[in-house]
């Protein structure tokens, strides 16, 4: 491969991707010259698949061959859009019409309404995107889009992630070839720490100085890991990159070999994520094709390659020593540092490991310049984030921010606010190992150090919304119960620490806690941060201790009050009906497993408290809200 | 062990796969997590029998095998029902309810996570996060994925597979 023949490729793919990049006018203008009057594109990501897009595209395809249009339109399948909940998407270009939640019966109506006869299916568009008199607005102008400023998932929902080609017309391949032949490593490692970018997974270590670290090592063989083992329960950023742009961490992986002397990639994924894996390997194949991986990568003498290694279900296996330690077939459990991976990782040798999102922004960093991409974002914490939006949020998905975006800016604008009505208690921030964010601190820009300063994390960017139903002790107990799971039990203050801390919040939620079980929760905590061997345990008391700093009062409700005001640790409700508000249907007395609940036809029932096991049957049954929790 | 009261029916052709694969990974560092992945897929669960041919295969010893085998979480020493259930219990699914879709898929089956049904046709597992957060809660069952779910449809949906099975039964 040769920059002509790269260029060539790009000049030849460009149109056909721009048309769904730029505006509605200049976009029918691109139309014409690419030979499809339009394009349509299904979101193939994991969250839009569980939804139904293969059933979608099945009728897409059909619908299309039925009305003779498959010579004029362009049918795509793309990488994930953020907006998950809204799935299956599907977009068709050049007027941007997003159509929300697709069936195979609507995609029917949009191929003969809209793609034969030119008029837009009003009814099955996204609501924001319709004005009120009717007008059709583009994607990024609505409330999600308008404040993201996408970087790492810049070809997300664009290109087509088993098109090389595709990759190519984005500017693919052009900080490879910038990199190999007008840059020296130093050069390369230069411009990263410039940039100012941080690791994303977690630990926010200037990828940069680990790369320079690496590069200083003595050795031959030298190794680029890319962690792709992704485990906060809610975060799913990087599975989402490596489904829709997975050429994008080959090209920065190889940057990252070239830049410490290295020639042989590893990517450890998640055996969880199969189409991840699946779009992987089909770029590592097409990657090798072009020459992009391989002997002598763009005639410069460079030689890199790469492999996928799957993962097997262990949190701790995101943990870096431990998931070097199971890509050498071993337990995965963590080793003592120093020596840093940098010095002795893989197989003993020296090694870079980045996650996903970090490797992600290389590419445009070498293209662009550290000087354009540390221009984003706050002093210490420079680029985007993404994060994974979840829990009770309106617009569950993936958005990606400038740094120092607020809390409050992701969740009303982006977010588009609490549904049903409900009230915002805390953001949890770092899955099993952050922290919670509540209410009052809504206006922290985030970033690295503003988050840390509140008691929370960056972590990989699981950012789950918690609204007024939810218990802040029950949030800290599924976290723990999560690290008791996944503690790998090498070390003692991990292994016995989490199910000690775990037994006094079972003993809490459960009516029979102590004030002075919430000084030895500390106590313990504090242990745990400083002697545990990894970050898994070091970390693994901070739910319990930013909940307990930010909700005293809820721990103390549970141990004084014998209440949990959220009305969700089952010892301590009580199911009541409100006689207002029954109607006697004994819909709610039938269903009860237990008949606990009594009463005649057209009266109100009442809750026996003795029988009730606090199943829940009664209040889903309900039709009229009568029934409560205490 | 609890796995070893269940008579192991393998047959030649699986073993021939796993021959295979052992000679195709063997001589690669780090071979063991690879193999036995394509172990599992072959036998569908790694009883102690199928560990032994791998650390013969590979060279390794039978405890090594069998204690990466425990380590993961993926791999299962226990066959698995011909319907696997996997209830989300990932944080979103968590605060939208899923311990409450656990339960009542554990009442309905009569058995507990991690649990295979007598007549071997659901098992049930938890498991953190599939990345479907935008359709919490969620639960899978076979390559199926089923999404925003109440108790109530989990009734439903279950006897839909209890119905297609009826007439074997």
């Amino acid at each position: 491969m040769t920059l002509e023949e790269l260029n060539k490729i790009k000049k030849e793919y460009e149109e056909l991707v721009m048309v769904r990049k730029v505006v509605k006018e200049q976009g029918e203008e691109m139309a014409k010259h690419t030979g499809y009057r339009k394009q349509v594109l299904v979101c193939g990501g994991t969250g839009c698949t569980s939804s139904g897009s293969k059933k979608v595209l099945a009728a897409l395809d059909k619908a299309l061959k039925e009305n003779g249009l498959e010579e004029e339109i362009l049918v795509v399948r793309t990488g994930c859009f953020g907006l998950c909940s809204l799935g299956p998407i599907m977009i068709v270009y050049p007027e941007g019409c997003f159509y929300a939640q697709a069936t195979p019966e609507g995609v029917e109506r949009i191929v003969k309404e809209h793609l034969k006869d030119g008029n837009v299916v009003k009814d099955l568009l996204y609501k924001e995107t319709v004005h009120e008199d009717g007008s059709i607005i583009s994607l990024s102008e609505t409330n999600f889009y308008k404040k993201q400023m996408r970087i790492a998932l810049r070809n997300c929902g664009v290109i087509d992630p088993e098109s090389i080609k595709e990759y190519i017309a984005v500017d693919g391949y052009q900080a490879l070839y910038k990199a190999l032949t007008t840059m020296t490593p130093d050069d390369v490692i230069k411009e990263v720490l410039d940039s100012g970018l941080r690791g994303r997974g977690g630990g926010g270590f200037p990828t940069g100085r680990k790369w320079m670290f690496a590069k200083s090592s003595p050795g031959d063989i030298k190794y680029v890991c890319c962690n792709a083992d992704e485990g906060d329960p809610g975060a799913f950023m990087d599975r989402s990159i490596l489904e829709g742009d997975p050429q994008c961490i080959i090209e920065a992986m190889a940057i990252a070999g070239y830049a410490i002397g290295a020639h042989q990639g590893f990517v450890y994924v998640r055996a969880e994520y199969p189409i991840a894996v699946e779009r992987l390997r089909i770029a590592i194949e097409q990657a090798r094709e072009y020459g992009f991986l391989g002997k002598n990568i763009f005639g410069t003498g460079f030689d890199f390659d790469m492999e996928i290694r799957l993962g097997a279900g262990a949190f701790v296996c995101g943990e870096e020593t431990a998931l070097m330690t199971s890509i050498e077939g071993n337990r995965g459990e963590p080793r003592p540092r120093p020596p840093f991976p940098a010095v002795k990782g893989l197989f003993e040798k020296p090694t870079v490991l980045n996650n996903v999102e970090t490797y992600a922004n290389i590419a445009q960093i070498i293209y662009k310049g550290s000087e354009w991409y540390s221009s984003i974002g706050t002093e210490k914490s420079r680029g985007t984030k993404v994060f994974a939006l979840g829990g009770k949020i309106t617009n569950v998905g993936l958005v990606e921010i400038p740094m120092g975006t607020t809390l409050r800016e992701i969740i009303e604008e982006i977010g588009g606010g609490i549904p049903n009505g409900k009230k915002f208690k805390a953001a949890q921030t770092g899955g099993p190992s952050g922290g919670c964010i509540p209410a009052e601190h809504i206006d922290t820009p985030i970033d690295y150090d503003g988050l840390l300063a509140i008691g929370s994390m960056m972590g990989s960017g699981g950012m789950i919304i918690l609204d007024e139903d939810t218990c802040m002790v029950d949030i800290a107990k599924f976290y723990l119960e999560f690290t008791v799971d996944e503690s790998c039990g090498k070390c003692t203050p991990c292994r016995v620490g989490t199910r000690r801390l775990l037994q006094y919040l079972e003993k809490i939620t459960q009516g029979k806690g102590e004030m002075e079980d919430l000084e030895k929760i500390d106590d313990l905590a504090k242990h745990m941060q400083k002697s545990s061997l990894c970050a898994l345990g070091q970390t693994a008391p901070n739910p319990i201790l930013s909940t307990m700093h930010f909700f005293k009062d809820e721990y103390i409700a549970h141990i004084k009050d014998k209440t949990c005001p959220a009305g969700v640790c089952k010892s301590l409700i009580r199911y009541e009906i409100i006689p207002d508000k029954c109607k006697g249907c004994t819909l709610c007395a039938r269903n009860c497993p237990v008949k606990a609940i009594t009463g005649t036809v057209k009266e109100p029932h009442v809750i026996d408290s003795d029988k009730c096991i606090k199943c829940g049957v009664c209040m889903s049954n309900c039709k009229f809200g009568a029934i409560i929790t205490k | 062990m609890a796995e070893n009261s269940l008579e192991f029916k393998g047959t030649p052709a699986q073993e021939e796969k796993l021959m295979a694969v052992i000679e195709k990974n063997k001589a690669f560092p780090g071979a063991l997590l690879p193999v036995l992945h394509e172990a599992q897929e072959i036998y569908g669960y790694l009883p102690i029998e199928v560990q032994q041919m791998v650390a013969d295969g590979l060279g390794v010893s039978l405890s090594e095998v069998y204690g990466v085998a425990t380590f993961y979480s993926r791999f299962s020493l226990t066959p698995k029902g011909k319907y696997q259930i996997s209830v989300c219990l990932g944080t979103a699914c968590y605060v939208k309810g899923s311990d409450k879709i656990l339960e009542e898929v554990e009442k309905k089956l009569g058995i507990k996570s991690g649990e295979c049904t007598p007549d071997g046709l659901f098992s049930i597992d938890s498991c953190r996060c599939v990345g479907a957060c935008g359709l919490a809660p969620v639960m899978m069952i076979g390559e199926e994925v089923y999404g925003k779910l109440t108790p109530k449809e989990v009734g439903k949906i279950l006897d839909k597979y209890i119905n297609e099975e009826g007439g074997a039964q």
